[in-house]
């Protein structure tokens, strides 16, 4: 199986099952390390709406992970990312990584949510009694990344 | 002259009122492209004006703006992202 996968879809996951076929056959895991975001609910959330770029999506989260695995000693990971229609409470993202030992699975767990979270083409709608609104990318997030030593291309006002 | 697709993400999408057109260029680089957008006037200036975030994709990739355009490319302009 291709220990390196990522999967774009409007379903539910289960973490166990993905961390198990993660895992599976391969005596050399000693550590598997899992991320997951959630819809977080508050200030009268409703409903959030996720876009994304079909194709460029995926590409993106591949060259995320091929770096992440030239960084990194990993023997695997599994990137889902939920699209469509969300309600509060309800999973959006998972990131999973193995490797022989625990050190190199949780940071490359972290670099590759650091990085999912500024380079991949998705963008959050949000829905209240009020109104709908597009979620402001964080400047917090850029730090995140720089912190891995990775610039973000320069395109006019950031 | 080259021919492009241009695709539109997100609150661009929303503003310009089309996630996709085609579109015949006399600039060479994404920023060039990005201002001739503007020179369109209404819509198209207000959303992609120098003083709002847009990051843009050539064929998929995420690209800085002094990247040079090809003929038949895809280009995507689209706001900051906010997955994960």
């Amino acid at each position: 199986m291709n220990r390196f996968s990522v999967s774009i879809q409007t379903q539910d996951f289960d973490v166990s099952d993905e961390l198990a076929a993660l895992r599976a056959d391969q005596p050399g895991v000693g550590a598997v390390c899992s991320f997951v975001g959630t819809v977080r609910g508050g200030q009268g959330l409703t409903q959030m709406a996720l876009e994304h770029y079909p194709g460029m999506t995926e590409r993106a989260i591949e060259a995320m992970m091929q770096e992440a695995s030239q960084r990194f000693d990993m023997q695997g990971a599994r990137v889902i990312h939920r699209v469509g229609e969300l309600a509060v409470g309800d999973q959006i993202v998972l990131v999973a990584v193995t490797s022989a030992h625990r050190g190199q699975s949780f940071q490359a767990c972290e670099f590759l949510m650091d990085y999912l979270k500024t380079q991949a083409p998705f963008w959050k709608k949000e829905s209240t009694a009020s109104g709908a609104h597009w979620v402001d990318a964080r400047s917090s997030d850029d730090a995140a990344l720089a912190r891995w030593g990775i610039q973000k291309p320069r395109n006019g006002a950031s | 002259m080259m021919n492009l697709t241009l695709r539109y993400f997100a609150s661009i999408r929303e503003a310009l009122g089309t996630g996709s057109e085609t579109w015949q260029t006399e600039a060479t680089t994404l920023a060039a492209l990005r201002d001739e957008l503007i020179a369109r006037g209404g819509a198209y200036a207000e959303r992609l004006s120098r003083d709002r975030p847009v990051r843009m994709a050539l064929n998929q990739d995420l690209c800085d703006e002094s990247v040079a355009l090809s003929d038949g490319a895809e280009v995507a302009l689209f706001p900051p992202v906010t997955g994960g």
